[in-house]
């Protein structure tokens, strides 16, 4: 009977090891790249391991450290005029007797709906009369129009998972709007707003397309310098860069599933 | 050309680039056609899976790829696919192939298979999602009647959820039909994916009527994917 079950484990075995092979295969080969200080034909492995890159790539005075600050920036400052925008959007839509509000909605959805690469040409393009192409806030801006589609849709659930009665029992006992506002609906909805902060974040921070477009070359982001330096055929340099972007978001992502929950989850897009 | 209209960009985009429209095209359609495939598969058995350990493991390893960004997986796959790459380190490990004969995936085949890896747990997630809500009474009567796994996820799963996956295989559509990065890193060659020529346009030669009017040509495509949804949900309405 034994035996049997062992064997009814060697096909769903295989097959799983298969598929795990396909998944973490490419991962593993970013790890082994990170750490090998010698890689050549015909080593299976690396037939040198060490430190050294990640020296190179730590020290206080390198390109990476300073496009790891800037990516930071850039991604921080995206949080704020994306928040700025979809809080009093997001309290609007969700409160508000809005006409057109299906159509608002779906306008923020429309960046998402098309390739967005003929979009940034032509941004590119139109900052570049402004001088806005190759600083941080034309950057900023091409990081804001794509992630407002998160931050809008996210915000607008988690206003309208918070319970309608609750504000009037406030404003009842006398509270102002505004302080109604910041004492009750703000920070009932804080966790989805947080959430859409974080994916905010991230899509700025892995954003590759339009920083090619606007900010290159003056304005190095993180994925520009790993984009070069993957280029030049400098494995281990890219790599490291690839692994400092990777971090963040599988630490992130797991934040996040706490932070969304059903009922914010449910309302989105309703 | 200043200030005329005329479909000139047109008619050099297409005397130009007519392979490489072609190229994405086909690249993007299998893709797509793999990525519902490998979805439903991995849906289905999360759903159907009798073995309780293999069902958790898959659903544990499965989504990884969801939270791996573009530009990092374009790296991963342009050092995994290579001739000297792990996977063919691997491969020649067990013994599946020759050492002599190994060769570098980095081409077509390359694009395909990140575009997969990528976006497979995306649709799987939602797909998934979908089958876990679906009514199991009608499951467990075609398991009873002596139906088979495959043909219950066939016949009975998989036309209850097809709106979600025609969703989910739009959205990954679009999203790969706007990615430069993978395009760019896995496939140096030619004939290449329009989002490389439209930066090229741009780069080399500051020609944005060419790379506009390929812009428009990715649109179009994207159109008749849009146009395939609205007339799969009008006939849904119709139905009920």
């Amino acid at each position: 009977m034994t035996a049997m079950r062992a064997l009814g484990w060697l096909p769903r075995g295989i097959l799983l090891g298969v598929l795990a092979f396909a998944v973490f295969g490419p991962l593993a080969s970013l790890l082994l790249w990170s750490f090998a200080e010698a890689w050549y034909f015909p080593h299976k492995l690396p037939s040198q391991w060490g430190f050294r890159f990640w020296e190179h790539v730590f020290r206080p005075t390198g390109r990476a450290m300073e496009a790891l600050g800037m990516s930071i920036s850039i991604a921080l400052l995206t949080v704020v005029t994306c928040l700025a925008i979809s809080v009093p959007a997001g309290l609007a839509l969700a409160r508000g007797r809005l006409p057109w509000r299906p159509l608002i909605m779906l306008a923020f959805l429309l960046p998402q709906a098309f390739p967005s690469l003929p979009i940034y040409i032509n941004v590119a393009r139109i900052f570049y009369e402004f001088g806005l192409n190759g600083t941080v806030a034309g950057v900023v801006l091409v990081h804001t129009l794509h992630g407002l589609v998160y931050a809008v849709w996210i915000t607008t659930a988690a206003f309208a998972a918070v319970d309608a009665e609750l504000e009037q029992a406030a404003r009842n006992l006398g509270a102002s709007a505004l302080r109604t506002f910041f004492t009750v609906t703000l920070p009932l909805a804080a966790p989805g707003i947080v959430a859409s902060a974080i994916f905010v974040f991230l899509e700025s921070l892995d954003e590759f397309t339009g920083s090619y477009f606007v900010g290159a070359p003056e304005v190095t982001t993180l994925p520009l310098l790993m984009f070069t330096a993957s280029m030049a055929g400098n494995y281990q340099i890219s790599s490291i860069t690839a692994l400092i972007l990777l971090v963040p978001s599988i630490a992130f992502m797991l934040v996040v599933e706490r932070f969304l929950k059903p009922d914010v989850l449910s309302k989105v897009g309703a | 050309m200043e200030g005329r209209l005329s479909i000139a960009n047109f008619t050099k985009a297409f005397e130009f680039y007519d392979r490489d429209i072609l190229f994405t095209f086909v690249i993007i359609g299998i893709s797509t056609a793999l990525i519902g495939l490998f979805s439903v598969a991995i849906g289905g058995y999360l759903v159907l899976g009798e073995n309780r350990t293999a069902v958790a493991i898959l659903a544990w390893f499965y989504r990884w790829p969801l939270f791996v960004p573009f530009i990092v997986e374009a790296q991963c796959m342009y050092m995994f696919l290579a001739k000297n790459g792990l996977m063919n380190n691997g491969f020649v490990a067990l013994g599946l192939v020759d050492i002599e004969t190994t060769q570098s995936l980095l081409d077509w085949r390359g694009i395909i298979i990140t575009f997969v890896w990528k976006q497979t747990p995306f649709v799987a997630l939602m797909v998934a999602g979908a089958m876990a809500a679906l009514d199991r009474a009608t499951i467990e009567v075609a398991r009873n009647l002596g139906a088979s796994r495959l043909r219950i996820l066939v016949e009975i799963v998989v036309p209850q959820i097809r709106p979600t996956l025609i969703v989910g295989l739009i959205l990954s559509f679009v999203t790969t039909l706007s990615v430069l990065s993978v395009p760019l890193m896995v496939s140096g060659g030619t004939p290449t994916m329009l989002t490389v020529d439209m930066a090229y346009r741009i780069n080399a030669f500051g020609d944005y009527g060419v790379a506009n009017a390929l812009g428009l040509i990715s649109y179009l495509m994207t159109g008749a994917v849009a146009w395939i949804y609205l007339r799969e949900t009008m006939r849904e309405r119709e139905r009920t």
